[in-house]
């Protein structure tokens, strides 16, 4: 088991044809059951050809027709991201993941929207990981997105960070000391973005296959508090907390356009102490993620 | 990206919003045909600077002659105004706004900010205008008022009457701030910006209501598809080595300590310069270099930070995924022969290619320390920094 995606997921690709979702389809493709989980790929303009085998369908909703496909990943550039992720939810699929960076926030804003009025209409709710994420995996089963396969080992840890390369750090650290993960799930680092710590942390607690968990979280916004909270309540499993930026100086953007220190509650040592009060371990030291993790099993 | 209060009254006159009359001056001499041609006999002299507390700082004065005009302004031209915002060195004037006076009855405040956790449209207003607006959410909470607004129905009547009625406008004005507020949601939404201020807006002695300091940011995501805004940018108020860092699409932030950074991934650099301050230094910067860095970027990137006078050591942190450890490597060698690099330089590498890359310095013949993980890295570094 594991969460939200496995070795039998359909995973339609939307930006297949461009240099970056060409790029990463192969790598996802050649990453254990990946060639038969890449099942479509999705251009208006070239609908009817394929790209190395795979074929191209005019819309997402013609490639789920098409292959029963219930997942969709993004590599569309910035400025039509936001209608890609519209195209996926509206076709009704499961799950959308969005790598692209750089969205403008209006555009989320408005497509969040669009997400929740559709479910409260009695629509079908999909989900929304990222944007401005790497994706996720589920080690020697499936990887949608573009972190390095190679650094996973199939095994019990679940790993949640907006960061990818602190993502990778974790999973290089576990995987070294002999500690696998159930899945790592990027969420990303935009402030308006889909899934957040606290949906997360959920499917990790309901996932028997997942014995502890580390969190990964930066500075600005609420949603490590609010993770943390709800895990004080509810969360079965031990919880290794990081946040990365207690150096940062506040009102100053650090490359995530989400990771702004905007007023008090959102600075790293803030969150760090809410996370510790709700019974997370948490560490200063991101080089000791692993290791921390490993002593509370 | 921000703009001047000039140019933030510039965008909500574009969408209705009643400012005072005002004329930018690029020269101290500007200043009094500015005011003559505004009329009138008091105008208001006020420092352009993206920094926050001018009044302060003494870069906001009310002058009631032309022959004060002339002396606030060149008092005011080329001063080094300091503010809490902009750090002990100052900032440089190089702008004014020369206004006609406002007759203040009451100062409120008002802004448009998006909101994380809803997701949508935050709109929230005070009686407390013309203050610290933290000041007043940590001193008087109960005296800010928000609505959330639904950016696919829009600002209700609703809303607006609630904040208008909750900050105290009288009843006849009312209709006025309600329309202000309507405009400026407009305006926030229109231009992509991630933060619309007006502090104070006013109430005159007439009843009229008047946004009298403004201030924008905006979305730089969004830039692409607003010309009008990215023309307001200026340069000289933006840090040297955040706009050289830039134009070859790094981010970087200076900081204050002399350990410099070079990462890849906005978290995993955060976490490094966390991991510098856990071992006693502090990091002299921000910087990632992004997925698909080359050589050409990470010789940029050293360039950068050497400018720095203060810089005494470089820490490069890489998890090679998609980037690879031997590609980097080449670059940082690369690099660190162009420059001639004479600081104590500590490279860790982890990820796709690690040993490859790992080879590549060490047959390099340069003087660079190897280390395993980011705290052996960190510990090096404020080692080699202290002894150097």
């Amino acid at each position: 088991m594991s969460i939200l995606i496995n070795k039998d997921t359909k995973v339609i690709t939307q930006g297949i044809t461009g240099k970056t979702g060409q790029f990463h389809t192969r790598m996802c493709r050649d990453y254990a059951n990946g060639a038969n989980c890449f099942v479509a790929g999705v251009n208006p303009k070239k609908a009817g050809e394929d790209f190395e085998g795979i074929p191209i369908h005019a819309t997402v909703a013609d490639a789920k027709a098409a292959t029963g496909a219930s997942v969709s990943v993004i590599y569309v550039p910035p400025p039509g991201a936001a209608a890609a992720i519209w195209e996926a939810v509206d076709a009704d699929l499961d799950l959308v993941i969005c790598i692209t960076e750089g969205i403008p926030v209006r555009d989320m804003l408005m497509v969040r929207n669009k997400m929740k009025a559709k479910v409260a209409a009695g629509g079908k709710e999909t989900l929304l990981l990222g944007p401005n994420c790497p994706g996720l995996i589920t080690p020697d089963e499936i990887k949608i997105g573009i972190m390095p396969g190679h650094i996973h080992r199939k095994g019990r840890i679940g790993v949640v960070s907006r960061s990818g390369t602190l993502t990778y750090e974790a999973v290089g650290q576990l995987s070294e000391i002999g500690l696998g993960q159930s899945s790592a799930v990027g969420i990303g680092g935009d402030p308006i973005n889909g899934l957040k710590h606290i949906d997360v942390m959920r499917m990790f607690n309901d996932d028997p296959d997942t014995d502890a968990v580390i969190m990964i979280g930066e500075i600005g916004g609420p949603d490590e508090a609010e993770a943390a909270q709800w895990c004080k309540a509810n969360m079965k499993k031990p919880v290794v907390g990081f946040i990365a930026g207690v150096t940062a100086p506040p009102g100053k953007r650090m490359g995530h356009a989400g990771a702004l220190i905007s007023g008090g509650a959102d600075t790293a040592d803030a969150k760090l102490a809410i996370m510790e009060e709700c019974g997370f371990k948490v560490t200063r030291n991101p080089s000791e993620m692993g290791k921390l993790l490993k002593s509370l099993l | 990206m921000k703009i001047h209060e000039y140019q933030a009254k510039e965008v909500l006159r574009r969408f209705g919003v009643v400012t005072p009359r005002g004329v930018p001056c690029f020269a101290a001499e500007e200043a009094v045909a500015a005011a003559q041609s505004l009329g009138g006999s008091v105008w208001v002299v006020k420092a352009q600077i993206h920094a926050g507390g001018r009044g302060k700082g003494g870069g906001v004065k009310v002058a009631k002659s032309l022959d004060e005009v002339k002396q606030f302004a060149s008092q005011i031209m080329g001063m080094q105004l300091i503010t809490h915002q902009t750090g002990p060195e100052g900032q440089k004037v190089r702008r004014l706004l020369i206004e006609e006076g406002a007759d203040i009855r009451k100062e409120y405040y008002v802004a448009a900010l998006t909101d994380r956790a809803t997701q949508k449209v935050v709109m929230m207003a005070s009686s407390e205008g013309g203050m610290d607006i933290e000041e007043v959410a940590h001193n008087t909470p109960e005296k800010i008022i928000k609505v959330f607004i639904d950016p696919l129905v829009g600002m209700t009547d609703a809303q607006a009457k609630a904040l208008a009625v909750g900050i105290g406008v009288p009843e006849a004005s009312q209709a006025q701030a309600m329309d202000t507020f309507r405009k400026l949601y407009i305006c926030y939404m229109e231009t992509d910006a991630s933060l619309a201020e007006i502090n104070p807006l006013i109430l005159e002695g007439n009843g009229n209501i008047k946004a009298l300091d403004a201030k924008f940011n905006f979305d730089s995501n969004a830039l692409y598809r607003h010309e009008d805004i990215v023309a307001f940018r200026d340069l000289d108020e933006e840090d040297a080595a955040e706009i050289e860092a830039s134009k070859f699409d790094l981010s970087y932030v200076s900081l204050d300590g002399n350990i410099g950074c070079l990462v890849n991934g906005a978290g995993l650099a955060m976490a490094t310069m966390d991991v510098i301050k856990l071992y006693g230094a502090e990091p002299a910067n921000f910087l990632d270099v992004g997925g698909g860095a080359t050589t050409e970027k990470v010789t940029e990137a050293f360039k950068i930070m050497l400018r720095n006078p203060k810089v005494r050591g470089i820490l490069v942190n890489i998890f090679g995924g998609i980037m690879r450890c031997d590609t980097i490597a080449t670059g940082v060698v690369a690099a660190a022969r162009e420059v001639h690099l004479t600081v104590p330089l500590v490279v860790r590498m982890k990820g796709t290619n690690e040993d490859l890359g790992k080879q590549i310095l060490a047959e390099s013949g340069l003087p660079i320390i190897s280390a395993d993980s980011m705290a052996d890295a960190a510990q090096k570094i404020v080692a080699a920094v202290a002894g150097h």
